[in-house]
């Protein structure tokens, strides 16, 4: 650990913070070009934060403790989660805290803190949302580490860090099974990430949404700090999916000079992202809850078959 | 130190003899119960030096000692080693808490055999201890007796209800079946007497002996069915789901927290300490009922709607996972992967603690719910959290730490357990390769399902509205109740915080079961980071894990009230806007459980009561059953009537055929005689 890494840890920390919500602001703009609309612009997402921020949030009468710190629980373990994912730098003198196992931790940390606050109320969609949220949970966690394990396989490590660092210097450029993983993996993000087909961000239908249920009794700045920790989260799996499968651009422990370029990359390749995002929703539907196992199932398949092309290959 | 070496072995007979005095004491006074309560708190005291002691003795070379008891020629010989250590210090922590739970329990519920349940339970402690020391095999066998029989009589506590002593018949059943495969086991492991020099029963002639492999196979697979009928391991758990709600919480507690531990201990003294090979496909063999374990649990559990049922297949579960990880250990150990195996080890060993530890927690709240509703059924409780907060806060520990989430001490052992899995590929045998990494699928399946029954027991008990109106008389634990939750959730939080002080406290446990490490190699890392092998390669910080989330919850909290005072208005609740509610709105346990019985139909026997549309007073009822009866136990049930009715042509009811039989055997005799 370097101390002149820490300004660095600073710099993503105030960076993912501030700029998720901008994420956000450019799918939803994304999806609006694509539909030929003319969108609400990128800092809609600011502006819905600070309208909630500004309102009187309403409590139910029922509401116990855990309802009301569950927010707050919520956003410091998406803030610590986006801190150690090296987005642009592999010297982050605080990524050793949790690798990419104890990062699936934290996601489960904070999955089952919304899921409680959600029962605790005691309405029938409340309960139907923490049992839905639960449901996707539980079925994307093994997948999502089954695609963790590919890489963790190829660098033998399940440090984030280790992983940037020896996929940017490894011999070669793609691995297959990687490929297998690739894929996997964006099925398991846009389920966590409650995106369509699995979910759908912008409705509250009561009957067929699954991360709106669970926030339904939120309102004031309970709803800004749960919406902002979506947006982390949303960032922080983007991040990981770019370590894990383009970390090129990365720099290397406390080059300075390379911020200006690096985040610049990270700019780029995040954008990318984000549009590839749009796009994918653009062209699904979202399908019903029974499928999502199917779903789910197929994105644990494909990790499988990535682990067995890296033994069958080597690679 | 200075302190003499025999003295942790001294403390541990000095708590057996007190347990038993206690024993003794509660037989002479059944006419005044409160002195019989007044033996719990002492009792517990026992717990609290036991696990000193353990402690003491867990660096230590092992004490060795004969009793000059036992049968004449045959004395009693006892071994505090490393192993035993770790597992008294387990069974005196959770002992200590269900000693001090029970006091206060006592005083509240109004037991008619008080003094019975106190003379069981102090004969059932002295012998759990006694089998952790035991280091021959008759002396094993009668520890183990005496804890079967004691822990039936307090299974069966409530014995005027038919359901209780049934299921009581069936521990006493599984339990003497796998109680006669341990005798066997050991009977092979036995060494024939050589003059004098040592007697062949004790576990330091056992292990002397090297014997070859279809032996060997055979004490294995004896132990595994004499000791996973304890541990519960598939197809021998069906007494856990049977036993643990028709016994007082604390006893299910006992039984969920340490008992099930011995089935592990036993297996762990035998595969590591008494054999001296350890064959890969072992290995295989556990790591596949561990696993299968492990997945039935979970499932199992995620469609229960008994608080207790619950908890006793979540039990099933962690076996399973525990199992998974002995397994894994002996693969390793059979390539002579030895730092892998003491990874996979520590995590076996982790886990037992965990699980000592949280589910004592959890069964112990069960019975604080139980007491203060009377209830058991899901689907009957809710919104307990405004009633009893204390019980409330500490099970939310419980519920997050079995959970597997950090930075609880559930997540350190499955951490461990898929750090163990990821060096599984290094095997000579490629298909071993291919294959065992799909276990830590599973293994993640299963950690996201416990998630799933955790967050289901929790909101569902505690969480919402009170379903039955009578709840909202719900009165919090008592202070007894209360000091005992609370030390076990602080274990819960320390055993997650610290992982590196306890995996320390491990070494000599590793070193004895699987031998001395090429280089000390199991952890690198200091008390607040966790790397099995190198910083770079896996690394974990429970402290500052926590330290920066609590530091980012308070400086969030503290910007939003500065920058944003808006007051909080209290309303009804919102609920998309529809008026109405009423707490049977809400999902009951069976609702939450519905997505698994949808995705897992297969696994499950769901029997489903659909009445007709002319039905004047309908009821809907859907009942999960265990398949295991079905598949294995009412067709050998069914196979058995079957053979005897064969022998009942043998019997004629006429005295002739019975005489004829005589002289038939006689002649037969004759013949054969010498």
């Amino acid at each position: 650990m370097n101390t002149h890494d820490i300004p660095l840890q600073l710099t993503q920390f105030v960076l993912v913070i501030t700029a998720a919500p901008l994420l956000g602001g450019w799918v939803a703009q994304c999806r609006a070009w694509l539909t030929n609309r003319p969108g609400a612009g990128l800092l809609q997402p600011y502006r819905v934060l600070r309208k909630l921020f500004n309102k009187d949030p309403v409590v139910a009468h029922e509401a116990s403790l855990l309802f009301r710190i569950t927010p707050y629980i919520v956003f410091g373990g998406m803030c610590l989660a986006g801190t150690i994912v090296p987005m642009f730098s592999t010297g982050l003198p605080f990524a050793p805290v949790a690798d990419a196992i104890a990062l699936v931790g934290i996601f489960a940390f904070a999955r089952i803190f919304s899921a409680l606050a959600a029962m605790d109320v005691g309405t029938a969609f409340g309960s139907m949302g923490a049992r839905r949220e639960m449901l996707v949970g539980f079925l994307a966690e093994p997948a999502l580490l089954m695609v963790l394990f590919t890489p963790a396989l190829i660098s033998h490590s399940t440090s984030l860090t280790t992983i940037v660092i020896s996929l940017t210097t490894a011999k070669l450029v793609l691995y297959p099974s990687m490929a297998f993983a690739a894929a996997a993996y964006a099925m398991v993000l846009l389920a966590e990430n409650s995106r369509i087909p699995v979910d759908n961000p912008d409705t509250h239908l009561e009957l067929t949404m699954i991360h709106g249920a669970m926030t339904i009794e939120y309102s004031g700045r309970y709803l800004a700090l749960i919406e902002w920790a979506n947006a982390i989260k949303l960032l922080t799996y983007t991040a990981i999916g770019i370590a894990l499968f383009i970390p090129w651009g990365i720099s290397r422990s406390g080059n300075w000079e390379d911020l200006p370029l690096t985040l610049t990359i990270l700019f780029i390749k995040v954008t990318a992202a984000g549009f590839a995002l749009a796009f994918v929703e653009m062209l699904l539907a979202k399908m019903r809850l029974f499928r999502v196992p199917e779903f789910l199932g197929t994105a644990f398949m494909l990790a499988v078959l990535g682990l067995l092309v890296h033994f069958l290959l080597g690679a | 130190m200075s302190v003499s070496l025999g003295l942790p072995l001294d403390l541990i007979l000095g708590t057996l003899v007190l347990w038993l005095i206690l024993a003794l004491v509660s037989l002479t006074t059944p006419r005044y119960p409160w002195i019989t309560r007044a033996l719990f708190p002492i009792g517990a005291l026992g717990g609290l030096t036991l696990c000193v002691a353990g402690l003491m003795a867990v660096g230590q070379a092992p004490i060795v000692r004969i009793l000059p008891l036992g049968l004449p020629g045959l004395p009693f010989h006892l071994r505090l080693d490393a192993l035993s250590a770790i597992f008294i210090v387990l069974f005196g922590a959770t002992a200590f808490s269900i000693s001090l739970y029970t006091t206060g329990y006592l005083q509240r519920e109004h037991y008619p055999a008080v003094a019975r349940m106190a003379l069981q339970y102090h004969v059932l402690l002295a012998s759990i201890a006694l089998i952790f020391l035991a280091d021959d095999a008759y002396i094993f066998m009668v520890a183990w007796e005496t804890m079967a029989l004691s822990s039936y009589f307090l299974i069966v506590t409530d014995h005027h209800t038919a359901a209780v002593r049934k299921a009581g018949f069936l521990y006493l059943l599984i339990e003497h079946v796998g109680a006669l495969a341990i005798l066997l086991a050991f009977g092979i492991m036995q060494t024939p007497m050589h003059h004098g020099i040592e007697t062949g029963y004790t576990f330091h002639a056992m292990r002397a002996v090297t014997l070859d492999t279809g032996m060997a196979s055979a004490a294995f697979f004896l132990a595994l069915l004499g000791f996973g009928a304890k541990a519960g391991f598939l197809p021998l758990h069906v007494w856990l789901p049977e036993a643990h709600p028709v016994a007082p919480s604390p006893i299910s507690a006992l039984l969920s927290g340490v008992l099930l531990k011995i089935g592990i201990y036993g297996l762990l003294r035998v595969v590591f300490d008494l054999l001296h090979i350890q064959i890969w496909w072992w290995g295989v063999t556990a790591l596949v009922i561990g696993l299968a374990t492990a997945l039935f649990g979970a499932i199992y559990s995620a469609v229960q709607s008994d608080m207790k049922r619950l908890l006793a297949y979540s039990s099933i579960e962690n076996m399973g996972l525990i199992m998974t990880g002995m397994g894994l250990t002996i693969l390793f150990i059979s390539y002579n992967m030895k730092v892998l195996a003491a990874l996979a080890l520590t995590a076996t060993l982790y886990h037992c603690l965990n699980h000592a530890v949280f589910k004592t927690l959890l069964f112990l709240g069960t019975g604080s719910v139980l007491h203060a509703t009377g209830e058991r059924n899901l689907g009957k409780l809710g919104g307990l959290i405004h009633r009893m907060p204390w019980v409330a806060f500490v099970m939310l520990v419980g519920t997050l730490a079995i959970a597997g989430v950090p930075p609880l001490n559930g997540f350190v052992s499955e951490w461990l357990l898929l750090q163990a899995f990821l060096g599984a590929t290094l095997f000579p045998h490629p298909y071993l390769n291919m294959a065992v990494p799909l276990g830590a699928a599973v293994v993640a399946l299963v950690a996201g399902l416990a998630a799933y029954v955790m967050v289901k027991f929790y909101g569902v008990v505690f969480l919402g509205r009170p379903r039955e109106p009578r709840l909202t008389k719900a009165t919090d634990a008592g202070p007894w109740e209360r000091i005992a939750l609370t030390w076990l959730a602080v274990g819960c939080l320390l055993l997650g915080l610290f992982p590196t002080v306890i995996i320390s406290i491990f070494q000599p446990t590793l070193a004895l079961l699987i031998g001395h490490l090429p280089t000390h190699g199991a952890m690198n890392g200091n008390w607040f980071l966790l790397a099995p092998t190198a910083v770079t390669q896996a690394s974990y910080m429970p402290v500052a894990f926590l330290g920066a989330i609590c530091l980012m919850v308070l400086v969030t909290f503290v910007f939003v009230r500065l920058l944003f005072h808006r007051r909080i208005r209290r309303s009804t609740a919102w609920n998309c806007g529809y008026p109405l509610l009423t707490p049977k709105m809400q999902d009951t346990a069976e609702g939450f459980g519905q997505p698994i019985r949808h995705i897992f139909a297969s696994f499950l026997r769901v029997r489903r009561l659909l009445p007709t549309p002319n039905d004047n007073m309908p009821i809907y009822s859907s009942q999960v059953e265990d398949r295991t009866w079905y598949a294995l136990y009412l067709p050998i049930a069914q196979g058995l009537i079957w053979i005897s009715g064969f022998v009942g042509l043998l019997r004629r009811r006429r005295i002739a055929i019975y005489l004829l039989y005589s002289f038939v055997t006689l002649l037969i005799l004759l013949v054969f005689a010498p």
